[in-house]
């Protein structure tokens, strides 16, 4: 992302954030209407009770004697509004777990898919562990803080209210006290919140940094014992440790001032509240000041008074508490939305093409391409894969072979030049379907956890069990298969230690045979597959190149020489093409690497 | 459980002064109710404004006290809380890099990585919210119960029964919360397996176009973790309302009896106010209780989770010298009748024998999955054999210490690992290697020559996992790094398959050249990197099935010529 780029979702900060987080809340709006109806009936009923209450105590200090029915009654309607409240307080409970869920379930959904659109370059360059701290950390810390708090809120905000008219019909001139401190306590509290946000961002930033580095170490786990580095890398680790732990302490630091600061300041209300309601008191019992005026008040008012502006300044206190989960929920949604406004892989065009009966001929003219602006990798190649032809790729390690599949399968487009298949420009075919019209087999191979039938199974859509043995036997790895644990059920894994790098090709050789794609792509497809076997699988994998076009990439001459075409690239232009016999005689590059074989 | 309270206990002193603090704090924020009650009861009937004045200031001074000492007493919490888990974290994570392979298989990497995030940062949350909420709940509870019980024992003793019922509710309730929570992280696990596993494999996805079939992986993980997050959720949501009810309950007690007390003049009303304060403060701190034993189900699930890592048995740890002993003999490396198998049932190797003396080489070949790469697992002892001995220098690998075993050793596996940083780095590895033999070690390994193209040479950043360089660029860095060091034996396991034949030959003559003194371990698929080899195994199904130098094995076994003459490309020598 560019340095513009983030300076704008800086400023966007907040409101922009909390907007957006509630839209999420407000998708389960039928849900969350009855929420705040159950909210709004439960807080309703717990405020009653101290009024009940003290109409009841009223009755007991009565000066002619305890007013026993009175009392009573009015335990019986505290009874009532209490059960009711704690039931309708759990079915609230309840509620707003779902919500939470269905708006974490959506986020962590939206992630995802959002993650499957973005190019693959994102992949390189952004730390696998840092978007699983994401998905995770980020997301429950949203999830913890919309499933507690909004409730806190909601109850908070209505408590709030309804403590201030009762307070309101108790007695009117006590309230001038809240009008001066809850200002002060909301002013406070702003200032704070701006102080504090820039770091709990940095605290889920560094979380993130400090995952991202556990993710890759750990991936890299053998290697390090191997090499006995867990020392040095654990040191690292520590450092990276130390940073995100003080950034939770500097964050916690300063946030945990305003819990403290925001009950000082209802403190002194509910101080000045006692001095002022004990004059009045004072006042109206010594009859200065008369039954009937509003600045009467008994002696169960003024009880009554401090009862309430104690659930008053309670919720607003909890509030300032709250406020720092808050906080990291804010910086946590907007690390989730970041990855979510990420430029997806550009849209296919409105008029894209779908392609049918594909038939394989696929050209490139004067292409230019390089990862990074400053680099170039492919200097102006043009080349020619008539349909079902074989076009090997030979060069140098690092020439830009595998770049040229990169933009054959569209992972990243050309600087400039063109790609056509079937005479069409690659850019004005959807992108699905020119991927589809691919099967590849790549250097680096790939197993999801799942059994081994689920991941031959990968290349075909409901292929059959039948059809998966077929192919694993046409790749030499039906015996491996039935010799595991539970055959075709057992569970693979990529990090699986006990399965070699041959075997996990000669899966990912059987998962591409499965695939009816017109167009094949073998990258190093069997690099670590011992020769003989290569050569006991030749036979399938000629049948699978049959009536394909064909890019292969391959140091094996073998698999090279009985190509259509071969290509030599190096520094990113081709120097030679021609079949093999042709390019023997001219005795280039390629000459001089086939008979180094020999040497 | 146990052993993380142990993490905690060099804290508690920094904890027990925050505890003083937080109980000054709170002690006189408990004052305030109390002059509430005074000045009711008492100041009020002098009828002088000063001395209501006098109160109020004082209350509102307690207040003041109460901020600052809370203040101070939070932030000395959350020190505390950095302090410990930066320690669990280390911890977890050098104990997570010591495990064996088998025993990172069995917990998964997902897993390790969430208990090294996720699950510490519960605790590290829990063990903050009980030092600023767990001191000041019970003390109000306490504190409370005293001081209702000095002014109306008898109605204390209303609200104090209901306090089994509330113990009794919560214990039950948080004890269901553990395993609910710690099928929740259990589901956590998986999301991030498949997270995982999608960013590593976002090509072949793209590739195939399964973006669909993946969304469904996914939301299968992700309606799983909703679910148990939500059983959990619902489960845990009831402690609080339940002891609101019970709360609220006891105040209704305490004002339908106090009509009778008053009566009887066992009481009076200014009390029964005070004493509604009171309870009402306690019932608050109560339910921040509540929210505590709730964070506690999930934090004793999380902790149990990292206890599980720090407490499983090392493997593969060091044995005595009495019941491995030495051969003595003067070779480098001696395999005796070693078999081993994986999963206890079909063997992997079986009886292999072969001894390497000094200044000779070793070269495996065989076909994909016939035990090569385990071989050399077992060398570097990432396992135990199952039968049999393996020895290095004379010493049986079991009695060798880890760092003394592997400071033998240069390696390059399959699927070899490189970082996020620079080249000069990834070759170097946190090792004390010079920048002249780190340069050194890439022209041998034929590194050199690309490294220079980039215009920052090795200080050239890679991306995680190397994607950023070809297949063949990453297997020379690799091999940069395992001999920088000079090691004794150098084992290249597979570790040449993206080079071209004539770096590879390059690459061998390099290595024939400089590292004179080292024994050469090459594990290949082609004869042509093993044909110079002083002893040449071939593998077949876990089996020595020949043994000698090239010459030997072109004589002697079937297999190795037909290897031979399937590569040297037949047909055009011939």
């Amino acid at each position: 992302m560019s340095k513009k780029n983030k300076e704008i979702t800086k400023e966007k900060f907040h409101i922009g954030t909390l907007f957006r987080l509630f839209s999420y809340v407000l998708k389960s709006w039928p849900l969350f209407i009855v929420a705040v109806v159950m909210t709004l009936t439960s807080n309703q009923l717990a405020l009653l009770g101290p009024k009940y209450s003290g109409v009841a105590i009223d009755a007991i200090a009565n000066p002619d004697g305890v007013d026993f029915a009175l009392v009573y009654k009015n335990v019986i309607y505290m009874i009532i509004c209490y059960a009711t409240s704690a039931v309708l307080s759990y079915v609230l409970a309840v509620i707003m777990i779902n919500i939470s869920q269905k708006v974490v379930y959506r986020m962590r959904k939206q992630l995802f898919e959002k993650l499957t659109t973005l190019p693959v370059g994102f992949f390189d360059t952004t730390a696998t562990g840092d978007i699983i701290s994401r998905i995770s950390y980020d997301i429950d810390t949203v999830n913890s803080s919309l499933s507690h708090d909004l409730v806190q809120v909601m109850t908070s905000l209505y408590a709030v209210i309804g403590s201030l008219i009762f307070m309101w019909k108790i007695s009117k001139p006590m309230i001038i006290v809240f009008v001066i401190t809850v200002p002060i306590s909301i002013l406070f509290t702003r200032y704070r919140s701006k102080k504090v946000r820039p770091m709990f961002r940095e605290r889920s930033k560094k979380l993130g940094e400090l995952n991202g580095y556990a993710e890759e170490m750990l991936s890299g786990c053998r290697t390090i014992q191997v090499y006995n580095r867990e020392k040095e890398i654990g040191s690292r680790f520590d450092a990276r440790n130390n940073d995100a732990m003080n950034a939770f302490y500097k964050a916690e630091y300063y946030a945990s001032a305003m819990g403290p600061s925001v009950n000082f300041i209802n403190n002194l209300s509910i101080s000045l509240v006692m001095i002022l309601g004990g004059i009045l008191y004072m006042y109206s019992a010594s009859g200065m000041v008369k039954a009937g005026s509003m600045f009467f008040i008994t002696l169960g008012g003024v009880a009554q008074f401090v009862q309430y502006s104690r659930k008053f300044a309670g919720p607003i206190n909890e509030f300032a508490n709250i406020l720092h989960e808050f906080q990291s929920a804010f910086s946590a949604a907007e690390r989730v939305f970041r990855i979510i406004d990420e430029p997806s892989e550009k849209p296919d065009k409105l008029n894209a093409v779908t392609l049918e009966n594909t038939v394989g001929d696929v050209r490139f003219n004067d292409v230019f391409f390089g990862y990074t602006q400053d680099k170039t990798i492919l200097h102006g190649v043009s080349l020619n894969a008539a349909s079902g032809k074989t076009i090997a790729i030979v060069g140098p390690t690092g020439a830009g072979k595998t770049t040229i599949i990169n933009l054959l399968m569209r992972f990243y487009d050309v600087n400039s030049g063109t790609i056509t298949l079937d005479g069409l420009p690659i850019y004005d075919i959807k992108r699905e379907d020119l991927r589809k019209a691919y099967t590849m087999v790549l250097q680096d191979t790939w197993l999801f956890h799942g059994t081994v039938a689920e991941n031959i199974a990968y290349g075909k859509e409901g292929a059959t069990l039948d059809e998966v043995k077929a192919v694993a036997k046409a790749a030499k790895i039906h015996n491996y298969i039935e010799h595991l644990p539970d055959g075709y059920n057992t569970v693979l894994s990529d990090d699986g230690i006990n399965i070699s790098k041959g075997q996990k090709q000669l899966i990912t050789i059987a998962r591409a045979m499965l695939s009816d794609a017109p167009m094949l792509i073998l990258d190093e497809a069997t690099s670590n597959v011992d020769s003989r076997t290569e050569i006991q699988i030749q036979e399938a994998l000629s049948k699978l190149m049959e009536n394909r076009t064909c890019f292969v990439i391959a140091h094996r001459l073998s698999t090279i020489k009985n190509a259509d075409l071969i290509i030599v690239l190096q520094n990113g232009k081709i120097s030679e093409q021609g079949n093999h016999e042709a390019l023997m005689k001219c005795g280039g590059f390629y000459s001089k690497l086939y008979n180094s074989q020999f040497d | 459980m146990k052993t993380l309270l142990k993490y905690l206990k060099p804290y508690f002193p920094r904890m027990s002064g925050g505890l003083i603090i937080k109980i000054a704090g709170t002690v006189v924020e408990l004052f305030i109710p109390y002059i509430l009650t005074h000045i009711l009861e008492t100041v009020i009937l002098t009828q002088k404004v000063s001395s209501i004045i006098f109160w109020g200031v004082l209350m509102v001074l307690c207040a003041a006290a109460a901020c600052v000492f809370n203040i101070i007493a939070n932030r000395m919490a959350a020190s505390v809380s950095r302090d410990f888990s930066e320690k669990v974290r280390h911890d977890l994570f050098a104990k997570t890099l010591r495990l064996s392979a088998a025993q990172t298989d069995k917990f998964t990497i997902a897993s390790l990585e969430s208990r090294i995030t996720t699950d510490t940062y519960n605790i590290h949350h829990f063990v903050g919210m009980m030092q600023r909420m767990g001191v000041r709940a019970p003390i109000i509870l306490i504190g409370g119960i005293i001081i209702t019980l000095i002014m109306d024992s008898y109605l204390s003793m209303v609200m104090i029964a209901t306090m089994p019922l509330l113990f009794i509710t919560v214990y039950l309730v948080s004890r269901n919360g553990i395993p609910l929570y710690k099928k929740v992280q259990q589901s956590v696990d998986k999301m991030i397996r498949v997270v995982r596993e999608d960013a590593q494999g976002i090509r072949v996805i793209k590739a195939l176009s399964k973006d669909k079939y993946e969304h469904k992986r996914y939301n299968e993980v992700n309606v799983g973790l909703v679910k148990d997050e939500k059983r959990a959720g619902i489960i845990m949501g009831s402690v609080h309302p339940i002891m609101n009810l019970f709360m609220n309950m006891g105040i209704v007690a305490v004002v339908a009896l106090s009509a009778a007390r008053v009566t009887n003049r066992l009481s009076t009303p200014e009390t029964v106010i005070a004493f509604m304060q009171y309870f009402t403060q306690i019932s608050m701190s109560m339910m921040a209780m509540s929210r505590i034993f709730t964070m506690a189900s999930k934090s004793i699930a999380s902790a149990n989770r990292i206890e599980e890592i720090l407490l499983s048995e090392d493997e593969l740890i060091e044995q005595s010298i009495e019941d491995y002993p030495q051969n003595n003999r003067g070779n480098i490396i001696e395999f005796r009748n070693v078999s081993f198998s994986y999963n206890g049932k079909k063997e992997d190797l079986s009886n292999i024998s072969f001894i390497i003396n000094p200044g000779e080489s070793l070269g495996i070949i065989g076909a994909t999955g016939s035990g090569k790469s385990t071989l050399i697992k077992l060398l570097l002892r990432l396992y135990d054999v199952d039968k049999g001995e393996i020895f290095l220098n004379g010493r049986n690998v079991r009695t060798i210490n880890r760092s003394e075993l592997y400071s033998n050793f240069g390696s390059v596996m399959q699927n070899d690992f490189l970082y996020n940083d620079t080249i000069m780095e990834n070759i170097k590895f946190g090792r004390d290697i010079s920048d002249d033999e780190v340069v050194e070690a890439a022209k041998i390994a034929q590194a050199h020559g690309f490294i220079s193209d980039f215009s920052d040479g090795y200080e050239h950043v890679l991306s995680q996992h190397g994607t950023n360089i070809s297949g063949g660029q990453k297997q020379r860095v690799l091999i940069s790094r395992a001999i920088a060091a000079k090691p004794r034996i150098l084992i290249l396991d597979d570790s040449s398959s993206a080079l071209d034949y004539k770096t590879e030959s390059a690459l061998r003559n390099a290595l024939n050249e400089n590292l004179t003194d080292t024994v050469l371990i090459n594990v290949a698929q082609r004869v042509s990197a093993v044909k110079g080899c002083s002893l040449i195994l071939v593998l077949d199904e876990g089996k020595i099935i020949g043994s000698g130098t090239h010459e030997e094995l072109l004589q002697s076994c079937k297999e190795y010529k037909e290897i031979s003459d399937s590569q040297m490309g037949g047909a055009i020598v011939e």
